[in-house]
């Protein structure tokens, strides 16, 4: 196997952050995938709930039951299994979220760059403009314009995620196309599009794993922000951030454990993805070496 | 200079204009704010007439024209929920939100600059690690659960600070502030902490690149060469340098605190502006969203066109085009 032998993995392999952070992003895959199969219970199906179980505290506390790792909520609803279930959503939005706004944000940096002129100019405008507003006010505004609903939300935040790879491509792509390649491709009478499929887009992909890699723990904090706001999801697919804001109505009659721990899952999951991108970032770039 | 002043006074118009064009067109097409008006019970005529005196049956660009001509003249609207004009609502809980803001960024840049400053001079220290992994958890962490964690451990728990709410104020120079007392001091620490945690962590790695990228640099050999103190070299001839990228994005971070605030507001009940554009969002309150958004927008604008000019005056390098 060359990649075991490769300098990328001899460096991950020593680098404790990295091998930290894509650990946390292993666990979060796993939990994201086989949750449902983790857990007995469904926290979303009335008939499984018993009112009997709610509001027990954690394990390790007095009264805790085992059947309930990390306690229970008004419902009677398992805190661990719905965390699972929380985590699918708000890793699901980040996820396509990010390559929504990646492959819109590429296009747009494609053609601004190569073409150059008034689209240019309109596009970059436009970038300019949502980049001197923070993305959170803007996706806020936005949802509190459409509703709720994870379909809006993935809108919203492909509306504002955009932005950072059509600057980013439309920069590579601007000294990409000076290149002798580029110009070769051109005189061989290659039509544009083949050449920004062919030629260009690959040398001006690297740039944003990086980007791609922040942005999916950026989207999981935003979301969670507006479903705290109740902007966000709706009540019948509670992200992460949703559990946080249904645990905090309660969190004034000492009921800490119904938003504390979807919180710590929201930061071991955004914690680990921030790590391993800044390991990607120290690799990828070439200045550093 | 005076080209360039005029130059970014019309971008800075077009950017407000653009702005209200999108607000305006995001606001029309969600809802309908005549259901906001009239009572329940209201009859087709009634409905009819509120649409009319709202301007709502009329066409979109006239409307369009309705509402920026009546930006342009100070007419700003009027609450649907308070009945009150929405400009009024919104400045009269400003200076509690500018309060805020203001404690949460100089806690952040005092915490920040030092530690960033030490990290970046010591990069393989284990301080300057578990200072960096402190700093990634601190933009790792969504801010509203670390004030709902402040309040349970702090207010609920302990009950050594007040979970919600603005302590007392007193008036300076015309304002209702409440630094100038003890009991504001008191109810404003939590939600400060918790609105600085994000801007600290990211002043922090700002401050440490910088800081290893001026450390390369020959006057900082040359510093340490003639004999300067650490202490000297670090802060007379690193820091400052090393602060130029810190200072642009100072004013995208203010931005960030302001529309944080929001959130912030809404866990410990803070009086302030961003509240209010929460409370006004649950009730449709359109009117002041509109004023809320345009307001802030040209807060944003100021503030980056600052940051422009006090780049020119802190690195002589950089003239303004």
């Amino acid at each position: 196997m060359s990649f075991l032998r490769s300098e990328f993995f001899y460096n991950y392999r020593r680098s404790t952050s990295a091998v930290i952070g894509s650990a946390l992003m292993a666990g979060f895959a796993v939990a994201v995938i086989a949750g449902p199969f983790l857990v007995a219970q469904d926290p979303y199906d009335i008939a499984a709930l018993n009112l009997m179980d709610s509001y027990k505290p954690p394990v390790w506390l007095e009264g805790g039951d085992p059947q309930f790792p990390l306690g229970t909520d008004g419902q009677g609803r398992d805190v661990w299994a719905s965390i699972l279930y929380g985590a699918r959503i708000s890793v699901f939005i980040g996820l396509v979220a990010m390559i929504a706004s990646c492959t819109i944000g590429t296009f747009l940096g494609l053609v601004a760059g190569f073409y150059g002129g008034i689209v240019d100019s309109v596009i970059m405008r436009i970038a300019d403009i949502q980049l001197s507003f923070p993305s959170i006010l803007i996706a806020l505004f936005l949802m509190s314009a459409v509703g709720t609903g994870i379909d809006k939300v993935l809108i919203a935040l492909t509306a504002v995620g955009w932005v950072v790879y059509a600057r980013t491509v439309r920069g590579s792509t601007l000294s990409e196309i000076k290149k002798e390649y580029v110009q070769a491709a051109k005189v061989a009478g290659l039509p544009n599009t083949a050449i920004i499929r062919k030629h260009v887009l690959p040398n001006v992909l690297t740039p944003l794993i990086v980007i791609a890699t922040i942005q999916v723990g950026t989207f999981v904090l935003i979301e969670a922000s507006l479903s705290f706001l109740g902007v966000g999801v709706p009540i019948t697919q509670p992200s992460l951030g949703l559990l946080i804001k249904n645990g905090f109505d309660v969190l004034f009659s000492g009921l800490w454990w119904t938003s504390v721990f979807p919180g710590v899952a929201i930061m071991m999951l955004v914690f680990g993805i921030n790590l391993f991108g800044d390991f990607l970032r120290d690799e990828l770039n070439p200045r550093l070496k | 200079m005076l080209g360039y002043l005029l130059k970014r006074l019309f971008q800075m118009l077009l950017v407000l204009w653009v702005v209200s064009l999108v607000v305006f067109l995001m606001m029309s097409f969600t809802g309908d704010p005549v259901f906001m008006i009239v009572p329940i019970d209201a009859t087709d005529s009634e409905i009819e007439q509120a649409r009319r005196i709202l301007g709502l049956d009329k066409s979109l660009p006239v409307q369009y024209w309705i509402f920026i001509s009546s930006l342009l003249q100070g007419d700003f609207g009027q609450s649907y929920v308070f009945r009150q004009p929405a400009m009024a609502l919104i400045l009269e809980r400003m200076p509690a939100t500018i309060e805020m803001v203001v404690v949460a960024m100089v806690l952040a840049v005092v915490v920040a600059i030092p530690l960033g400053v030490y990290a970046g001079a010591n990069p393989n220290g284990r301080l300057s690690r578990m200072i960096m992994a402190g700093s990634l958890l601190g933009i790792s962490l969504p801010g509203f659960w670390v004030g709902m964690v402040l309040i349970y451990l702090f207010a609920v728990h302990w009950g050594i600070f007040p979970s919600s709410g603005r302590g007392d104020t007193a008036e300076v120079f015309g304002l209702r502030i409440s630094l100038a007392t003890w009991d504001g001091w008191h109810h404003i620490a939590l939600p400060a902490i918790t609105l600085s945690l994000g801007t600290m962590a990211i002043l922090l790695r700002m401050t440490r690149a910088g800081m290893m990228e001026v450390a390369r640099q020959d006057y900082m050999k040359f510093a340490r060469a003639k004999g300067a103190t650490r202490h000297d070299v670090l802060y007379k001839h690193g820091l400052k340098n090393a602060l130029i990228p810190v200072v642009t994005i100072f004013g995208l971070q203010l931005g960030d605190l302001i529309a944080f605030a929001t959130i912030t507001e809404t866990i410990f009940s803070w009086p302030g502006m961003g509240k209010l554009l929460i409370d006004s969002i649950y009730r449709a309150d359109r009117p002041v969203i509109v004023v809320y958004l345009m307001l802030v927008a040209l807060i944003f604008v100021v503030i980056n066109f600052l940051v422009d000019i006090i780049y020119t005056l802190i690195d002589p390098r950089i003239t303004l085009k």
